[in-house]
């Protein structure tokens, strides 16, 4: 064990971050093509961009942790969904639940909600003593300063719109609200690296969004959502049924052509 | 909402320091600060500038091609004009 943890806790650890960006970005990137707007296409594209940028420098960084010669492609094209650990929030379709539809305000619901816990996340992370994970976090942390701006302004815009906006917005932070809890959840493993310095305890970072995002929700004439439900179980690989449907997506051109690259 | 309702912007992007902002191109916003962030995405993406202005093209006020003769024509004939009566200095760069 070194000093930043063991590295089973780093490379399961590296892996959540790293799946986190990677489901958020393929999941983004369904917009491309068929944005309201060809500006906002270019800026959902941008921003889905930046997260699979974040997603390859924390799985190739697993990859080494792990030390079993698994390269970035292998994390992200061959292993199945039990075996992501990425949070419920960013696996959710882009629209209503169940329903093969882009809504927009619900994608910037959860763009706000995930980009203000990743901006937060972070933050911290630059601080950490896993030298590399400061790094990548130091070049994260203005990527997803932009995406919270990107959400922030789009939910202001809707919420304190047009009655209908209005209420469609209002409808999407309903909606996406209870996946929200997820990302704040501590367990043993958090626990560990928290002490250990090289990982930040997700319960201590949820003041400082309920600030954030309570403060764009106002701005926006939105009601803050009670708390209630809360489902979780991404962490340890249970996901609900759209993650098997995303990966099977991005994982079809690796599976049918093995190594393939370009 | 179609484009028809996002009024025009024009995009203006200062390379680097000590240059002066240069017209770009053109794009839809809804209002200023998104013509900014679009701008962003749109023209600076390959880390073009330093600095970005939008300005909306409707209060841009042009000249008309039909006033072309009568705007820049009698600049043809005035050779004193330019500055070519001079030695540039050595190692100045930039004039």
């Amino acid at each position: 064990m070194n000093a930043s943890g063991g590295r089973t806790d780093r490379f399961e650890y590296l892996l959540r971050l790293g799946d986190d960006a990677l489901v958020a970005a393929q999941r983004l990137a369904e917009w491309v093509s068929r944005a309201p707007e060809l500006e906002e296409d270019m800026a959902l594209a941008n921003i889905a961009l930046d997260q699979l940028g974040q997603a390859r420098l924390l799985l190739s960084y697993a990859g080494e942790v792990e030390g079993a010669g698994r390269s970035e492609d292998d994390l992200a094209h061959l292993r199945t969904d039990r075996e992501y650990r990425n949070c419920l929030l960013v696996e959710l379709p882009n629209g209503a639940p169940g329903e093969d539809t882009l809504d927009f305000g619900v994608t910037i619901a959860k763009l706000l909600g995930f980009s203000a816990y990743q901006h937060g996340l972070y933050q911290r992370l630059v601080a950490s003593t896993d030298q590399r994970l400061a790094e990548i976090a130091g070049k994260a942390v203005k990527e997803t300063a932009y995406h919270l701006d990107h959400a922030a302004l789009w939910t202001c815009r809707l919420g304190d719109g047009t009655a209908e906006s209005h209420r469609r917005m209002q409808a999407a932070v309903e909606q996406v609200w209870p996946y929200t809890h997820e990302l704040f959840q501590a367990d043993d493993l958090t626990a560990r690296l928290a002490v250990a310095g090289s990982g930040v305890d997700p319960a201590s970072l949820r003041d400082g969004w309920l600030s954030t995002v309570e403060k764009v929700l106002a701005e926006a004439t939105l009601t803050r959502p009670e708390d209630g439900w809360a489902p979780d179980g991404g962490r340890f690989g249970s996901h609900t049924e759209a993650l098997s449907y995303l990966l099977g997506e991005m994982q079809s051109l690796h599976r049918a052509h093995p190594g393939v690259s370009w | 909402m179609t484009s028809s309702e996002w009024p025009l912007w024009e995009v203006f992007v200062r390379p680097r320091r000590g240059l002066s902002h240069s017209h770009v191109g053109s794009l839809h916003a809804p209002d200023a600060k998104l013509a900014l962030r679009n701008a962003r995405d749109l023209y600076t993406r390959r880390q073009e500038g330093v600095s970005i202005w939008v300005v909306p093209a409707a209060t841009i006020t042009a000249s008309s091609p039909d006033e072309k003769d009568a705007f820049f024509e009698p600049a043809g004939d005035k050779a004193y004009r330019h500055p070519t009566f001079y030695q540039v200095p050595e190692g100045a760069e930039h004039l």
